[in-house]
């Protein structure tokens, strides 16, 4: 019983660290301007779309890995899926739930594509290292 | 004998234990975050000295099973008090650090005593069991004071982005942690599957802590409440 309560109350706690955890990342992001290659490439709308993510992780993957921000981009992930799935159970019963969760989807979709931002220019300092080696 | 994946996890855990230290000294913030970074040099001489024992006795040898529970008893002190520290860090201005220390000795003590309580009715091998149960429960204590500290940072105007991620990282380990614990209780015969998440959830606590002293600025600040899941405006 108390190993129950013990669990239960783990996995609320556990809840209640994540979500602020990835908005946290996400806020540091949110002052980030794109560079207008990027905002070409991903053809973002302002204020993103949560229906962008999929295809600008995508272009993300098609980058030389930075180690640095691969967990970080992971917990993105499960925020984004954790989020579709509140979208999917509230979508008829509270429509606000549902407008909140749109626009942190949308911010989702802006940590990737600032993650894409970052992968690009130091794929160029990578290169730019590489010639004048 | 663990696998190669095992001992990849293992490697990892222990490259990014050294990443906190060299990015906390690369951040100037190592006297700031002392026990944070004291615990992770401990981690890196447990990893190697349960890597030696590991070589010379074997995985399932007695003398291997008593320095991993004795060694993670000890570190989970040592991160308890790190959670101390980040709580003399939140409340630096109040000039309560001293009511703090305090609290913790007599909560880590209460601790100790309750886990002995229940250990010298259900065992035989007292010391042992005992190193296991304590670690099991101070993770929930940990994960409880988490959550006050959390809370208390949540009615902050303005705390540093460092901390809040220091902070939030803290409990979403504890939590799982926790969570494992509680379902290997739960169901016993579970524990063997549940305890092969141990070391990769091991390293989300150093890769987070690398990244935030990293990546996040000294100077960033950010209003605790915004983060929250009522906190909505951008």
């Amino acid at each position: 019983m108390i190993a129950a309560i013990v669990l239960c109350c783990s996995i609320i706690f556990f809840l209640q660290f994540f979500v602020p955890y990835c908005r946290s990342l996400i806020a540091a992001s949110s002052n980030h301007v794109l560079s207008p290659e990027v905002q070409d490439v991903t053809g973002l709308t302002s204020p993103a779309s949560g229906e962008d993510f999929h295809r600008v992780v995508q272009l993300l993957r098609l980058c030389p890995d930075r180690p640095e921000d691969r967990g970080e981009i992971r917990a993105i992930g499960v925020y984004f899926s954790m989020l579709n799935a509140l979208k999917a159970l509230t979508r008829s019963i509270a429509p606000a739930v549902r407008t909140w969760v749109e626009r942190e989807l949308g911010r989702c979709t802006y940590f990737a594509a600032v993650a894409l931002d970052r992968r690009v220019a130091f794929s160029r300092d990578l290169l730019a290292q590489q010639i004048e080696a | 004998m663990p696998g190669a994946a095992s001992y990849a996890i293992l490697f990892l855990g222990t490259l990014l234990e050294a990443l906190v230290v060299v990015s906390a000294i690369k951040r100037k913030v190592l006297r700031k975050y002392f026990v944070l970074n004291l615990y992770m040099v401990l981690c890196l001489l447990v990893s190697w000295g349960r890597h030696y024992t590991l070589a010379r006795d074997g995985f399932g040898s007695l003398n291997y099973r008593y320095f991993y529970f004795y060694t993670d008893a000890l570190l989970t002190i040592v991160l308890y008090f790190s959670l101390i520290s980040l709580y003399l860090s939140v409340f630096e201005e109040m000039k309560v650090g001293r009511y703090l220390r305090l609290g913790a000795v007599a909560l880590l003590a209460g601790t100790s005593w309750f886990t002995y309580a229940i250990v010298s009715q259900s065992s035989h091998k007292i010391l042992t069991y005992f190193a296991f149960e304590l670690s099991q429960n101070l993770y929930f204590v940990g994960l409880v004071l988490t959550y006050v500290l959390w809370a208390a940072v949540l009615k902050m105007r303005q705390t540093p982005a460092l901390l809040i991620q220091l902070v939030l990282s803290l409990g979403i380990y504890f939590s799982f942690f926790a969570a494992c614990y509680a379902l290997a209780n739960l169901h016993p015969t579970l524990y063997s599957r549940v305890s092969v998440l141990f070391p990769v959830v091991g390293c989300l606590l150093p890769l987070s802590w690398a990244y935030a002293f990293w990546r996040v600025p000294n100077e960033a600040r950010i209003a605790p409440a915004r983060l929250a899941m009522a906190g909505v405006s951008r």
